[in-house]
């Protein structure tokens, strides 16, 4: 299958100037340079590139909310703040395709009509954010970055922005906010980023892989990009597997690939030759599958179908012997502790719910906590003002809906049956 | 103009209302704790949710923003069940110690508690999460960290109205809290309002606290005294004691704020008051009846003015009265003694520090009032203590309880060379400690009147209640002494005197009390 990105990341040196160029690297800027700026977003428009940070936006059309005049500069920021429990594809490409990721800045600014463009790097990507930095100092040197880049007349400037460690901050209007040097609270909205964003002016928030996606688009043309994938679904995407698998990794697949396929054909299969139990299948906050309902399309719209979502493309499998209620107390606790504080429903709920799904856990738990974990859930979800809240529901929903048993039976049993590992 | 509807209910608002405030305009109130309408909006208390039609989720009243035809309910058990879940979650970690909380009676939690809420907890005592109590955080302000709802009205306060920004957010999550950072207490002039904006039981009064119980205290209209700007505030009193002021809202003059000097200006109403008419004989005080003591003050005026000429009788005003007052004084100074020794000071010791917001360097509330009803100040008033300070003055009618930046030495040195000295004022002063004759004047939470502020906007002040002791209102004891010096005047009350200013004084020509209403008016020209 034709591969979009990682075509070359078994190469070490492919994330070095000279290797990258040697592959081709650049050559889509300047294919670029002799479009219009229209030309290039009609491109991304044909591509059907879904944004891949999560939520799967159409980035073509994300990209027409910037407002027409141009009296205000625009920015364009890269979310490389991949925080997601289960989702580590943005790192790979930044530690070994550092280029696709500058390249498809300066097309897609080139694109924008923006001059300016800030990568926010989480806290934690201390190496990663190092390789990216030698690579836009690469790019610099090479004239690719700078004043009148490849005597375009283009000029560009690109900034590493790290994090300090706080997931929300993954979240579009916080990460600007913790651009901007403030707390990362999530701002209401509207306005909304592309209208005032960063320091107040037009914004485009986009993710790694989908900016490291517009070389090749461009080199290749939309169409040929939508058609790697599936209806609505164009291209391919990195897809992280992780959890009980023979051969965890990131892959690289077409939109449309089939999640049993993903896990049992090219992940290897289940560690240990065990039964599979369940697959949250797009990051720690998309609703848990059951064996029975994997065998589905990776698709977007296909994955809404069944009630769930291919978000931030990490799969998370989970075998046989392991306690659901355990695992989604682990959940609970992350997003407690990474709930902003902001949104009364998120800062007081996230923390109640850890609370209850670990004394359930724990063995204490009692005869309606089930039904409370539920009604708490359902004062939660959609009523906050950036999507964490629903981040920690879904899970909490979807484990109970789908392991109910597993929950009775600790509560009834007052104790773990799978013993206690605390 | 936008047209929707809200529970079945039409209502046309300008473009740009949000929800909250058009629901308001048709009487439905929507709760909110994070919206308040002098701050920006940051609608993340999640209370003020309503269903919007054509929108899946439900919408923040107080940050959505009407459009044609919209259709909004309020009252639905999906509205009703998301404040309810909403308010269930505020209170989660909520001490509930509302015995001890000085808050109580005029809490938001306690208020839409009994009205949404009512539900039994379903949280663990022992799960709560425990936070700082009782911070001395600077300024007139305590913090309960585990009373507060994190709804950031004060954080927006100190951003967007001080720009002082000493509260912040820190942690994360359900052990969010808002403090200040170590050794950076609140720096401004304006921590009162802190207590005012708070919803809840977080940010309290220092001076308050623990004083009255909120339910106990009766409400009037009023204007502080501490300065001439004229901020509108509410009085809030027991009985004849007065507890606090709060900024009563005024967008014409201080919004819905006021100053931490202003805020304290109510406690003079109560302490180190005059009470009891009194003279002084050989040095010392001797209690007077006000039936022999007002006769006996017109007459010495009038004796002096008989016995060495007019000018040698002299009256000094104070800018702390209203303009009913000063106007009857002028008459009386003018009219009955003849005199033209006739002067006030608006000069007051200390640095005269103003902020080019709500604080003025005049520390008085009717200066104008005075210039405008033509009593000079200035040379005028330099001229009269020089006069004075000569010898050559025989009685004098001080209004007012010091003398402008004179010290108490001063003061005692000064009308030491009067032969007879009558004071009216409030509170025990220099003028009082040298004055032969004293009548005590109710307070100006005890009398009515109006004021006028730097800028010329009349103001009136309300009655709140009677004068304490043996105090009078002024007006009472300017008729008196003016009436026994043959006025013939038949005023009572402050509302008839403001109809003969009106009539005869250009400056308020064709007010009324009627047009000057609750937010005052400002003078012509």
């Amino acid at each position: 299958m034709e591969k979009v990105l990682t075509t070359h990341f078994a190469n070490e040196r492919y994330r070095r100037m000279d290797t990258y160029r040697q592959y081709g690297g650049y050559e889509a800027l300047k294919k670029a340079f002799a479009m219009t700026p229209e030309a290039i977003i009609d491109e991304v428009k044909k591509a059907n590139l879904r944004g891949r940070g999560g939520a799967g936006f159409p980035a073509g059309v994300k990209w027409g909310f910037l407002p027409k005049d141009l009296s205000r500069p625009r920015v364009l920021v890269i979310n490389a703040d991949e925080g997601e429990p289960g989702t580590f594809k943005d790192r790979v490409i930044m530690t070994r395709g550092p280029h696709l990721l500058v390249e498809g800045i300066v097309i897609s600014c080139f694109a924008l009509r923006a001059h300016a463009s800030w990568i926010y790097i989480r806290g934690e990507f201390i190496r990663e954010a190092r390789i990216v930095d030698e690579a836009i100092a690469e790019a610099y040197a090479a004239g690719f970055l700078g004043k009148n880049i490849l005597g375009s007349g283009f000029d560009l400037d690109v900034t590493v922005h790290r994090g300090a460690g706080a997931y929300i901050c993954g979240e579009e209007t916080s990460l600007i906010n913790s651009l901007e040097g403030k707390r990362g609270w999530p701002r209401l909205k509207p306005p909304f980023p592309a209208s005032v964003g960063a320091f107040g002016l037009p914004t485009i928030v986009n993710n790694v892989e989908t900016i490291a996606d517009i070389p090749w688009i461009v080199t290749h043309g939309g169409e040929t990009f939508a058609a790697l994938g599936v209806e609505k679904n164009g291209g391919t995407r990195l897809i992280g597997v992780s959890g009980a698998v023979n051969r965890p990794g990131v892959y690289e697949f077409s939109a449309g690939v089939n999640l049993k396929d993903i896990i049992y054909n090219h992940a290897g299969g289940i560690k240990d030759g065990k039964a599979l139990k369940a697959v949250i299948p797009g990051g720690s906050s998309t609703p848990v599958l059951r064996p029975d309902e994997i065998d589905v399309s990776y698709d977007i719209e296909s994955m809404a179908k069944i009630g769930t979502m291919a978000g931030s493309g990490g799969v998370i499998v989970i075998p046989e012997g392991t306690c659901m209620v355990r695992a989604l107390s682990v959940l609970m606790n992350f997003y407690a502790h990474e709930s902003c504080g902001q949104c009364t429903p998120c800062r007081e709920g996230t923390g109640w719910l850890k609370k209850i799904v670990g004394r359930i856990e724990a063995g204490k738990g009692r005869e309606g906590d089930v039904e409370l974990i539920l009604d708490l859930c359902d004062n939660m979800m959609g009523r906050t003002i950036c999507p964490l809240a629903d981040a920690a529901v879904m899970p909490a929903q979807s484990f109970i809906w789908k392991f109910r048993e597993e929950f009775d039976r600790h509560i009834g049993e007052q104790k773990c049956p799978y013993g206690n590992r605390f | 103009m936008p047209t929707l509807t809200i529970n079945g209910m039409i209502v046309d608002v300008p473009a740009g209302t949000t929800i909250i405030n058009a629901a308001e305009k048709i009487g439905i109130e929507i709760p909110r704790y994070c919206y308040h309408p002098k701050l920006s909006v940051a609608g993340n208390c999640r209370m003020c949710l309503v269903e919007v039609e054509k929108f899946p989720k439900l919408q923040t009243a107080c940050s959505t923003v009407v459009n044609d035809g919209m259709v909004v309910r309020t009252d639905t058990e999906k509205v009703r069940k998301a404040v309810t879940g909403v308010l269930e979650l505020m209170l989660i970690h909520h001490p509930i110690d509302c015995p001890i909380c000085d808050q109580a009676g005029e809490c938001g939690l306690q208020n839409y508690y009994m009205k949404f809420g009512l539900h039994k907890s379903r949280y663990d005592l022992e799960d709560k999460v425990h936070k700082k109590k009782v911070q001395d955080i600077g300024g007139q302000i305590v913090l309960d960290a585990e009373r507060c709802i994190l709804c950031s009205r004060c954080v927006r306060f100190l951003t967007e109205v001080t720009g002082t920004q000493e509260l912040h957010f820190f942690n994360r999550g359900d052990h969010s809290e808002i403090s200040i950072f170590p050794g950076r207490p609140l720096d401004n002039n304006y921590t009162g309002n802190l207590a005012d904006i708070c919803p809840v039981g977080a940010l309290t009064s220092k001076d308050f606290r623990f004083k009255c119980r909120v339910w106990f205290l009766k409400v009037f209209d009023s204007i502080c005294t501490g300065c001439s700007k004229g901020c509108n505030v509410d009085a809030h009193h027991k009985g004849d004691i007065l507890y606090r002021l709060k900024p009563r809202w005024n967008d014409a003059v201080n919004q819905a704020w006021m100053c931490d000097f202003g805020r304290l200006t109510y406690k003079e109403m109560n302490e180190a008051r005059l009470l009891t008419p009194f003279v002084r004989e050989e040095g010392a005080r001797k209690v007077a009846a006000w039936g022999s003591l007002l006769p006996d003050v017109a007459f010495r005026l009038k004796a002096a003015a008989e016995k060495g000429g007019t000018d040698r009788v002299a009256v000094i005003a104070s800018p702390q009265s209203s303009n009913e007052e000063l106007y009857l004084l002028r008459r009386l100074a003018t009219e009955r003694l003849g005199t033209s020794n006739l002067a006030f000071t608006h000069r007051v010791a200390g640095d005269g520090f103003a902020d080019g917001f709500l604080i003025q360097a005049d520390k008085n509330p009717n200066s104008r009032g005075a210039q405008l009803l033509g009593i000079p100040d200035g040379a005028a008033f330099d001229a009269l203590v020089s006069k004075i300070a000569g010898g050559g003055i025989d009685a004098l009618l001080v209004f007012g309880n010091v003398l402008g930046p004179l010290s108490e030495e001063e003061t005692a040195a000064l009308l030491a060379k009067v032969p007879f000295v009558a004071q009216v004022g409030t509170n025990e002063g220099p003028v009082s400690k040298a004055a032969n004759a004293v009548l005590p004047s109710a307070s100006v939470a005890e009398r009515g009147g109006t004021f006028t502020s730097h800028v010329g906007r009349v103001q009136r002040f309300r009655f709140g209640f009677p004068a304490r002791g043996k105090a009078k209102n002024p007006i009472e004891i300017l008729v008196s002494l003016g009436n026994r010096l043959g006025a013939g005047w038949d005023f009572a009350g402050e509302a008839s005197v403001f109809k003969a200013i009106a009539g005869t004084e250009a400056p308020f020509a064709g007010m009324s009390y009627d047009s000057i209403g609750m937010f005052g008016q400002e003078i012509k020209g």
